[in-house]
C-alpha cells in the first residue's frame, strides 16, 4: 500500500556527491495487546513458556477448529485509536492473509485489510531543539501474531513454537512522514510512551511486544518518492535510527552510483550494523486477501466508544501542556517528565503543594540523572517521590541551602531513611540565626585584614568571604543572609 | 428380536424404553449388518467397541430409568467430523493417521444424549463432490440397483457413506454435511431423508471445514421424525463457533402435527429447468398435489437468481476452501512427503495428499482470489449470494415453505460423471442456492423412478424454520407411502 | 479471462501443489471451462449491490480475556509426523 505525505515542510538532508537528498519514513509499528488471552483462542498470551505450551488447538489451526475474538483486545484496540486521536470504524471486518510459512498454522493470518478497527489520526513528537512533528497515522488495525521458528537446535531442521501465534497485535501504520533517523527513533517512543499511558500495550522492544518494519526510500528534496525498502523487526529505538542511517546511505550510494533501487524486503543485522535483503520473503506475494468467513464483522455504537473514551487517562500531550499551564515549566522540562507515566506521577507526587520548577529540576536534574547512572527505572529508585518532595520542601522553607540538599539526597539514596530526620540527626538545618552569623562574619574579617584591604579595592573579592564564612558554619548559614552581611561589614 | 435393523429411531427409542430388546442386541445386530456390508465400502472406519462401550453404558442407563433423548442408538458419523482418539480423514490421503485431541460439538452433543458410534463414514474427500466418488477411500456404493442390472451406482455425496449406511440399515442414522447439496442430494438418491438446517444452527467446530461460509451439519435417517429426533440432539448455540447462533432449539418432534391446512407453498418457477427429466417433473407435480390434497394452498413465486446460484457457488466455495485447506501442510498433522526444502517439502505433501478434484479446486479457488481476479470473481459472486437471498426475502413474503425437486436425475453410475466436471457439479443445482442463502432445506423419500431409484423432494423453509420442514416433510412422507428399502444384494 | 499454462503454474505455487509440466497444459484446459462457464455472472448487474457478508444476521461474538486453553503441548504435537521437545520440526528456513 502507498500512503501520501501529510509532512509540507522539509525535513533535515542528507549529503550526497550529487548534493542533498532527503530520507522518506514510513513506519508500521505492531504492538502486542496487553491482555491475557490470545486474540482468537484462549491460550495465554503470556511470554516466554516451554514450546508450545501456550498453544490451544485453534493457534495450532487443527482441523475443524475456529475463531473467537477477545472482547479485551477489541476495547484495547479502539482504546489506542483514541489515544492516537484517530477515527474509529464502528464496522470493521477481519480478513485472512494467505500465504505458507512454518510459524504460521493455518496458511493465514487473520488481519484487517480493506476495513480496519481505527482510520485516520495523528502523533505529535517531539524533537530535541523543541520542534514538534506532526506525524500522520494511517491506520490501526488488529491481527495475530506469528509463531517462532528456531534456526540454531538442528543440523538441517527448524524448530517450530507456536506460542506467540495468535497473540493480539495492534498495527500501527504511520504515514510517510518521518525524514531522519531520529525522528524515526522518536515517533517509535512517542508511540510506545501513548501505549504505556494507556496501558494497551507494555511497549516491551527486548520481549518483542512492540517492534517496528521502517520503509525507507531517499529523493531529491521535492522531487518525487523513491522506491522503498521495508526493514522487517526492528526491535530498538537505537536500531530504528541505525537502520535508517545505513538503509538512506545505501539508497543514496546506490542511485549515484547509477543503479536504481530494487523494492523488496529487507532485515537489520543489529551486530553488523547493516540491512540485508532476506532471502525468506524473495517470493512475490499474493496474498489473496479475502474476508475471513469464520467471522463476522466487528460492530459497535457511538456509546462503547464513548464508554472507551470516557475512561482514557491523561494522555502524554495533554499532560505535558498542563504542566507548562499549571506548572510553569518549561516545554522541554514537561517534555522529559511526561516521557514515562510513571515519571510524571512521581514528579506531580514531589511537586504537590510545593515549588513545582524546584521539584521538576531536582526530579530530572537529581533523580533522574542518579537513576541514569546507575541504570534504575523510576520503580527501582531508592529514594521515594515523598522522600524527594521533603527534601524540595526543607530547600524552599530555607531548612537547608540546596547544597546540602545534595548532601540530603545522597544520604538518602545510599542509606535511605527519612530526609526530615536526616537533616534532624545530623544537625544540618541551616543556620538563620544572625546573631550567630554574624560572629562568623567578624571572625573572618578579623581573621584576614589583607584580605579585607584587597577586597576594598576590587568588590568581586566579596565572594571568597562568603565562600569563607560558609565553610566556618558547615555549610548551614543561609547564604543569601551571609552574602548581604559580608557586603555591609567590608562597606561594599 | 427379529430385523433390529429395520427399525426407526423413534421406534427403537421406544422399543428400548419398553425392554422389547436391549442396546446391546440392537447395537450388536448393527455391528453384524455393518460388516456384512462392506462391500458397499461405506466405512471408513468401523468402531465396534466403541459401539459396544455405549450400548453397555445405555443398557445401564436404560435399566436405571436414565435413558438420555438417544439411548442407546447406532449412529454412523461423517468422517468430517473429529472424534477424540478415532482416526478422521475427511475422506483424503493427506490426513493420513490423524487422530484429533477433541471431539466435534455435534457428535459430542450425540454422544452426550447418548447415541452409539458404529463408525466413521466415507465421503468425497474434503465433502468436495456430489458422488463420493472422490474420496481417497475409493467410492462407496449405493445399495440401491437399477431394477435388472448390476451397475454399481453412487449414493450421492458427499454424504456417501452416511447415505449408503443408512439407506443399508447398517446405522440408524447417519450425520452429514451441507455444502452446496451434500445432505440433501445423497438422502435423495438413497431414499431417504436429510436435513440441511439454517446456516449457525449446529455448531461447525471440530468439523473439517470446507468453505465456512457454507458448510453446516445436519441429520440423515430414514424418515423425517427421526431426522427431528437426531437435529434436536445435533444442534446448539456454541460459544466456539462466531457463526453458532444463540436460538432456542426448538421441539421439532412436537412440531410435527400433521396439519398443514392454509399453509402456502411456494413453487418457484426457475427450478423448472431446460432438460429436467419427465419423471422428476411429474414427482414434483405429485408432491404439489398431495401438499393441496393436505390442505395447503399453493403459489408461484419466482426466485430469479437461480441460474446463477451454481457458478456463483464455484467461486466462493473453492476459495474459501483453498484457504481452509492451506493447514495441510506436512507441519502438524496428517501426510509429510520430504522435499529439498520447506516449499518443496509443503508441495510434494500437497500435491500427494489431496486428490484431483480438491487440487481442481484449490487451483480456482486460489486463481479467483488471486491479485487482480478478487473483485471480478470473488466479490462478483459474493453479491450475487446478495441476490439470491434477496430472492428468498421476497418469496417469502407470499409463501410459508417452498417445494423443489432435490436433485436433476436417480442415482447414476459410477464412473459416468466423472470426466465432465460441469455435468457433476449439475447435481447440485436444486439444492446449492439454499446454501448460498444460508436457509434451511430438506430432502424427503417421494418416489422411485422408471428403473425403481428413489427420487426425493425438497423443501425450502425461512431462516431457522426447521420445524416447518419436519412438519411438512412428513405429510409428503406419508403420501408416498411405504419406506423405500433397497433389496440387500449386498448379503447374498 | 483465460488461464494458460504459466498462470496455472504461478497458482499452483501459490497454493504449493508440485505440479508436473505435462498436467499443466490439461489443467489450463479444465479451469477454462469453469472460468468460461462462471463468467456467466457478469450478465447480472451488480453495481448497486453489496458483496454478501454473512448469511446469519447476527452481531459478532465474543469472549472474555480469560485463559481457557494451553498447557497440553503434547497433545498439540502428538499428531506431528516430525517434532523434538514438543516443537514442531520442518526443513531448515533460511531468513
Ligand atoms: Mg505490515
Ligand atoms: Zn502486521
Amino acid at each position: 500500500m502507498t500512503f501520501v505525505t501529510t509532512r509540507t515542510d522539509t525535513g533535515p538532508l542528507l549529503d550526497g556527491a550529487t548534493g542533498k537528498w532527503e530520507v522518506v519514513i514510513g513506519m508500521e509499528v505492531h504492538a502486542q495487546v496487553l491482555s491475557k488471552a490470545k486474540l482468537f483462542s484462549g491460550a495465554s498470551a503470556e511470554f516466554g513458556a516451554e514450546p508450545n505450551a501456550h498453544v490451544s488447538f485453534v493457534d495450532a489451526a487443527m482441523p475443524g477448529m475456529l475463531p473467537v475474538i477477545n472482547r479485551y483486545c477489541v476495547e484495547q484496540a479502539v482504546r489506542t485509536g483514541l489515544g492516537l486521536k484517530a477515527k474509529i470504524n464502528k464496522r470493521s471486518t477481519f480478513d485472512r492473509k494467505n500465504y505458507f510459512y512454518p510459524d504460521l498454522p493455518a496458511g493465514y493470518q487473520i488481519s484487517q485489510y480493506k476495513d480496519p478497527v481505527v482510520g485516520e489520526g495523528v502523533v505529535i513528537v517531539d524533537m530535541p531543539g523543541g520542534k514538534s512533528i506532526p506525524v500522520g497515522i494511517e491506520r490501526l488495525h488488529l491481527e495475530q501474531d506469528a509463531g517462532k521458528s528456531l534456526h540454531d537446535q538442528h543440523p538441517d531442521e527448524s524448530y517450530v513454537d507456536l506460542n506467540r501465534a495468535g497473540v493480539a497485535l495492534m498495527e500501527i501504520v504511520s504515514k510517510p512522514d518521518l525524514r531522519s533517523s531520529e525522528e524515526a527513533a522518536a515517533y517509535l517512543k512517542k508511540l510506545r510512551a501513548i501505549v504505556r499511558y494507556l496501558g494497551t500495550c507494555d511497549g516491551n522492544m527486548d520481549e518483542g511486544s512492540m517492534r517496528a518494519d521502517v520503509n525507507v526510500s531517499v529523493r531529491k528534496p521535492g522531487g518525487p518518492l523513491g522506491t522503498r525498502c521495508e526493514i522487517k523487526n526492528v526491535n530498538s529505538m537505537r536500531f530504528v535510527a541505525a537502520a535508517v542511517e545505513y538503509e538512506a546511505r545505501r539508497q543514496i550510494d546506490i542511485i549515484e552510483g547509477g543503479g536504481t533501487i530494487k523494492q523488496e524486503t529487507r532485515l537489520f543485522d543489529s551486530k553488523k550494523g547493516e540491512t540485508r535483503s532476506m532471502r525468506s520473503k524473495e517470493e512475490a506475494h499474493d496474498y489473496r486477501y479475502f474476508p475471513d468467513p469464520d467471522l463476522l464483522p466487528l460492530e459497535f455504537d457511538d456509546a462503547f466508544v464513548a464508554r472507551v473514551k470516557a475512561s482514557l487517562p491523561e494522555l502524554p500531550d495533554d499532560k505535558k501542556e498542563r504542566f507548562v499551564r499549571d506548572f510553569g515549566l518549561s516545554p522541554y522540562d514537561a517534555g522529559v517528565l511526561i516521557a514515562e507515566r510513571e515519571s510524571a506521577d512521581f514528579f506531580e507526587q514531589v511537586a504537590k503543594g510545593r515549588d513545582a520548577k524546584l521539584a521538576a529540576n531536582w526530579v530530572i536534574n537529581e533523580l533522574f540523572g542518579r537513576l541514569n547512572k546507575e541504570d534504575k527505572s523510576i520503580a527501582e529508585s531508592p529514594v521515594s517521590a515523598a522522600a524527594l518532595g521533603s527534601i524540595v520542601s526543607m530547600i524552599s522553607d530555607n531548612t537547608i541551602s540546596g547544597k546540602i540538599a545534595k548532601d540530603v539526597f545522597e544520604i538518602a539514596w545510599t542509606e535511605g531513611g527519612d530526609p526530615a530526620a536526616i537533616v534532624e540527626k545530623r544537625g544540618l538545618k541551616q543556620v538563620t540565626d544572625m546573631g550567630a552569623i554574624e560572629t562568623a562574619v567578624d571572625k573572618v574579617i578579623a581573621a584576614n585584614p589583607q584580605k579585607v584591604e584587597q577586597a576594598k579595592a576590587k568588590p568581586s573579592m566579596a565572594g571568597w568571604f562568603v565562600g569563607q564564612v560558609m565553610k566556618e558554619t558547615g555549610g548551614k548559614a543561609n547564604p543569601q543572609a551571609v552574602n548581604e552581611l559580608v557586603m555591609k561589614k567590608l562597606g561594599l | 428380536m427379529s430385523d433390529l435393523t429395520g427399525l426407526t429411531i423413534a421406534e427403537a427409542r421406544d422399543g428400548l424404553k419398553k425392554k422389547a430388546f436391549s442396546a446391546k442386541e440392537l447395537t450388536e445386530a448393527h455391528i453384524k449388518a455393518m460388516e456384512k456390508a462392506r462391500v458397499l465400502n461405506a466405512f471408513v472406519t468401523e468402531t465396534p467397541d466403541i459401539a459396544r462401550a455405549g450400548a453397555a453404558e445405555a443398557d445401564k442407563r436404560l435399566a436405571a430409568g436414565a435413558a438420555r433423548p438417544l439411548e442407546g442408538i447406532p449412529l454412523g458419523i461423517k468422517d468430517l467430523f473429529c472424534t477424540k482418539g478415532v482416526l478422521t480423514t475427511a475422506g483424503s490421503h493427506i490426513l493420513d493417521g490423524f487422530k484429533p485431541p477433541y471431539e466435534s460439538t455435534v457428535s459430542n452433543n450425540l454422544f452426550n444424549d447418548g447415541a452409539v458410534m458404529l463408525g466413521k463414514l466415507n465421503m468425497d474427500e474434503f465433502a468436495m463432490g456430489s458422488s463420493n466418488e472422490t474420496s481417497y477411500y475409493k467410492p462407496v456404493i449405493n445399495p440401491w440397483r437399477r431394477k435388472g442390472s448390476n451397475t454399481p451406482l453412487v449414493p450421492g455425496g458427499s454424504s456417501g457413506g452416511s447415505s449408503a449406511s443408512v439407506a443399508a440399515r447398517l446405522v440408524m442414522g447417519a450425520t452429514g454435511t451441507d455444502t452446496g447439496g451434500s445432505i440433501r442430494q445423497p438422502a435423495a438418491v438413497t431414499g431417504i431423508a436429510g436435513i440441511k438446517p439454517t446456516y449457525g444452527r449446529c455448531s461447525r467446530w471440530g468439523i473439517v471445514a470446507f468453505a465456512s461460509s457454507l458448510d453446516q451439519a445436519g441429520p440423515m435417517a430414514r424418515t423425517v421424525k427421526d431426522c427431528a429426533i437426531l437435529l434436536k440432539s445435533m444442534a446448539s448455540h456454541d460459544p466456539l463457533d462466531s457463526t453458532s447462533v444463540d436460538l432456542p432449539v426448538p421441539d421439532y418432534e412436537a412440531a410435527m402435527t400433521g396439519n398443514i391446512k392454509g399453509l402456502r407453498v411456494g413453487i418457484p418457477k426457475e427450478y423448472r429447468i431446460d432438460g429436467m427429466p419427465a419423471e422428476i417433473e411429474a414427482l414434483w407435480r405429485q408432491g404439489i398435489q398431495w401438499l393441496k390434497d393436505a390442505g395447503a394452498e399453493t403459489v408461484d413465486v419466482s426466485l430469479p437468481h437461480t441460474k446463477y446460484a451454481l457458478p456463483a457457488y464455484y467461486i466462493v466455495a473453492p476459495a474459501e476452501a483453498s484457504s481452509n485447506l492451506a493447514r495441510y501442510d506436512g507441519v502438524r498433522f496428517g501426510l509429510r512427503v520430504p522435499g529439498k526444502d520447506i516449499t518443496s517439502m509443503y508441495e510434494n505433501t500437497r500435491a500427494a495428499g489431496f486428490g484431483r478434484e480438491v487440487q481442481r479446486r484449490i487451483l480456482i479457488g486460489t486463481y479467483v482470489l488471486s491479485a487482480g481476479y478478487y473483485d471480478a470473481y470473488y466479490i462478483k459472486a459474493q453479491k450475487l449470494r446478495t441476490l439470491i437471498a434477496r430472492d428468498f426475502e421476497e418469496a417469502y413474503k407470499k409463501c410459508d415453505v417452498l417445494l423443489t425437486p432435490t436433485a436433476p436425475g436417480p442415482a447414476f453410475g459410477i464412473g459416468e460423471k466423472s470426466d465432465d466436471p460441469i455435468a457433476m457439479y449439475l447435481n447440485d443445482v436444486f439444492t446449492v442456492t439454499v446454501n448460498l442463502a444460508g436457509l434451511p432445506g430438506i430432502s424427503v423419500p417421494a418416489g422411485l423412478s422408471s428403473e425403481g431409484l428413489p427420487l426425493g423432494l425438497q423443501l425450502i423453509g425461512k431462516a431457522f424454520d426447521e420445524a416447518t420442514l419436519f412438519r411438512v416433510g412428513e405429510v409428503i412422507e406419508k403420501a408416498a407411502g411405504v419406506t423405500p428399502r433397497p433389496q440387500a444384494w449386498w448379503e447374498a | 479471462m483465460s488461464v494458460d499454462k504459466d498462470t496455472v503454474r504461478r497458482v499452483a505455487r501459490l497454493a504449493r501443489l508440485a505440479f508436473p509440466e505435462e498436467r499443466l497444459e490439461p489443467m489450463a484446459k479444465e479451469l477454462n471451462t469453469i472460468l468460461a462457464w462462471v463468467e456467466q455472472l457478469n450478465e447480472v448487474d451488480t453495481s448497486k449491490v453489496e458483496p454478501m457478508t454473512s448469511v446469519v444476521t447476527m452481531s459478532l461474538k465474543m469472549r472474555d480475556d480469560v485463559v481457557t486453553d494451553g498447557a497440553r503441548a503434547e497433545a498439540v504435537v502428538q499428531n506431528a509426523p516430525l517434532g523434538e521437545d514438543n516443537y514442531f520440526a520442518v526443513p531448515k528456513v533460511v531468513e
